[in-house]
């Protein structure tokens, strides 16, 4: 399977252990990613906040990009929550929206051929790869290892321009970690947001609700968090206080343990909550 | 009508309701005042205006009173409005009507760090085309005065090698430069 990458800005800085374990997965089960030509920041959150225009056209051009490699394969796949939720929306006004798709085609030069389908990593792994090929590479099943998975709010809503999964309970992740072998909690939290960038302007704020998040996470029983979001596995991970931190894993990393990639250290060692102690406790690492 | 408002009588004016629907496309004469925007919001808490009250003041015309309004600025677009609205109300896209409006006016905002923090982002993407988290927090840090919080958190991810030193800037500048140009500084007029 081969599909255009999208990487977003993260991957080089804040969420370079998702990166990496995106690319060990990714190999063990042969799925190829083509990085579109020179693409540029989607906007994130601070585009569309203070410009609808501008938060538009920065995910437009990387659309623009993508059309000019449509021969390698019309579906654009990225793995960031924020930057899945940019695209898509552009690509959902360029598409339903005569007047907009104007406007944004003017401003970034280009000409939208609805060619381009926008979709999430989990997406993928969840519906176009066999679910026999995941267990069938499934080294280490990870039945001691207890969490919740937590979505945030990217990734799913709005549903009529994601176009993914239950906006109330996603069961994306959910799915992949139980062919992973974990032992995956409910719980009522999976898509409260975490706070996003007030983290930076409004740090106390965020911290009380990413402990709101952490309290009602260890009452469902984890040991642990997953997310497949930057900005979340951010949040969760360098905002939490008290005793006894929660590790906060990219479901990738997860899924190369199960898998037994190598050079897991590094990833590790990207985190703020160190997950070495519960991984070798359990016996994984 | 006549309502009160801080303690003012003031008339209501249906043409910013109208403005809001035109701008933007969501119908926020829907709302019945059920209040599901509120309960599910995770930053009400903190606003000056929970998110049913946004709607309320919309629909009396109080636009100044928004553009004023803490609420705009604390809203992080999570969408839990929307998604759970009876009415299809998209109310984080309203607020993001609401914020433009508000800078484009120039009107002083309680929550101006919010509002810095955006626009020293934006031209951030504006100058290397794609977020270089260094010079961004550098900019944000030097123009807000805000010079020790989260010091400790910054050091340390640097530490861990998660914040580069140097940007990864895009080929295609010129292309950036020109969005920029039609959208961002057309509305701003390069003000900072």
């Amino acid at each position: 399977m081969k599909f255009s990458y999208y990487p977003g800005c993260t991957v080089h800085s804040t969420a370079i252990e998702y990166a990496k374990s995106i690319d060990a997965v990714l190999d063990v089960l042969g799925i190829e990613l083509k990085e579109i030509e020179d693409w540029n920041c989607c906007g994130a959150a601070a585009a569309h906040s203070i410009h609808r225009q501008l938060g538009l056209s920065l995910p437009a051009r990387n659309i623009a990009q993508a059309q000019k490699q449509v021969a390698l394969s019309s579906q654009l796949i990225t793995s960031c929550p924020g930057c899945f939720n940019a695209l898509k929306r552009a690509d959902y006004a360029l598409r339903n929206d005569g007047e907009t798709r104007q406007e944004i085609e003017n401003v970034v030069g280009f000409s939208y051929s609805g060619e381009v389908k926008i979709r999430s990593l989990l997406d993928i792994l969840n519906n176009d790869v066999p679910q026999e090929s995941l267990t069938a590479k499934v080294k280490k099943p990870l039945n001691k290892l207890k969490l919740v998975c937590y979505y945030g709010c990217a990734l799913v809503r709005p549903q009529a321009v994601t176009e993914l999964d239950n906006p109330e309970n996603p069961m994306m992740m959910d799915t992949l970690m139980d062919l992973m072998g974990v032992d995956v909690r409910d719980w009522s939290y999976k898509t409260e947001c975490c706070g996003a960038d007030l983290a930076l302007t409004h740090g106390d704020l965020v911290q009380k609700i990413v402990g709101r998040l952490i309290e009602h996470a260890k009452d469902a029983g984890a040991e642990a968090i997953v997310t497949s979001c930057g900005l979340c596995q951010a949040n969760l991970d360098m905002r939490q206080t008290g005793p006894d931190p929660l590790p906060v894993f990219y479901f990738t990393e997860l899924m190369g343990v199960a898998m037994d990639v190598p050079n897991r250290k590094a990833w590790w060692s990207k985190h703020i909550v160190d997950p070495g102690p519960l991984l070798s406790r359990l016996g994984y690492e | 009508m006549n309502y009160e408002l801080s303690g003012q009588t003031v008339a209501r004016d249906a043409s910013f309701a109208n403005e809001v629907i035109e701008a933007t496309g969501v119908r926020v004469d829907r709302c019945y005042q059920c209040m599901t925007c509120t309960l599910g919001c995770p930053v009400a808490d903190v606003m000056d205006y929970p998110p049913n009250q946004v709607m309320r003041l919309i629909d009396l015309g109080a636009k100044e009173t928004l553009l004023r309004s803490r609420t705009i600025w604390m809203c992080v677009t999570c969408e839990t409005c929307f998604a759970r609205c009876p009415n299809q109300i998209d109310t984080a896209a309203v607020m993001d009507y609401l914020r433009e409006e508000a800078t484009a006016q120039g009107v002083e905002v309680p929550e101006a760090r919010i509002q810095l923090l955006h626009r020293v982002f934006a031209e951030n993407i504006k100058s290397f085309g794609k977020v270089h988290e260094a010079t961004m927090l550098m900019a944000y840090k030097l123009k807000s005065k805000d010079f020790f919080s989260d010091m400790g958190i910054g050091l340390k991810l640097f530490l861990k090698g998660k914040i580069p030193l140097f940007p990864s800037k895009v080929k295609g500048m010129q292309e950036i430069k020109r969005i920029f140009e039609k959208t961002y500084d057309k509305t701003f007029g390069g003000r900072s």
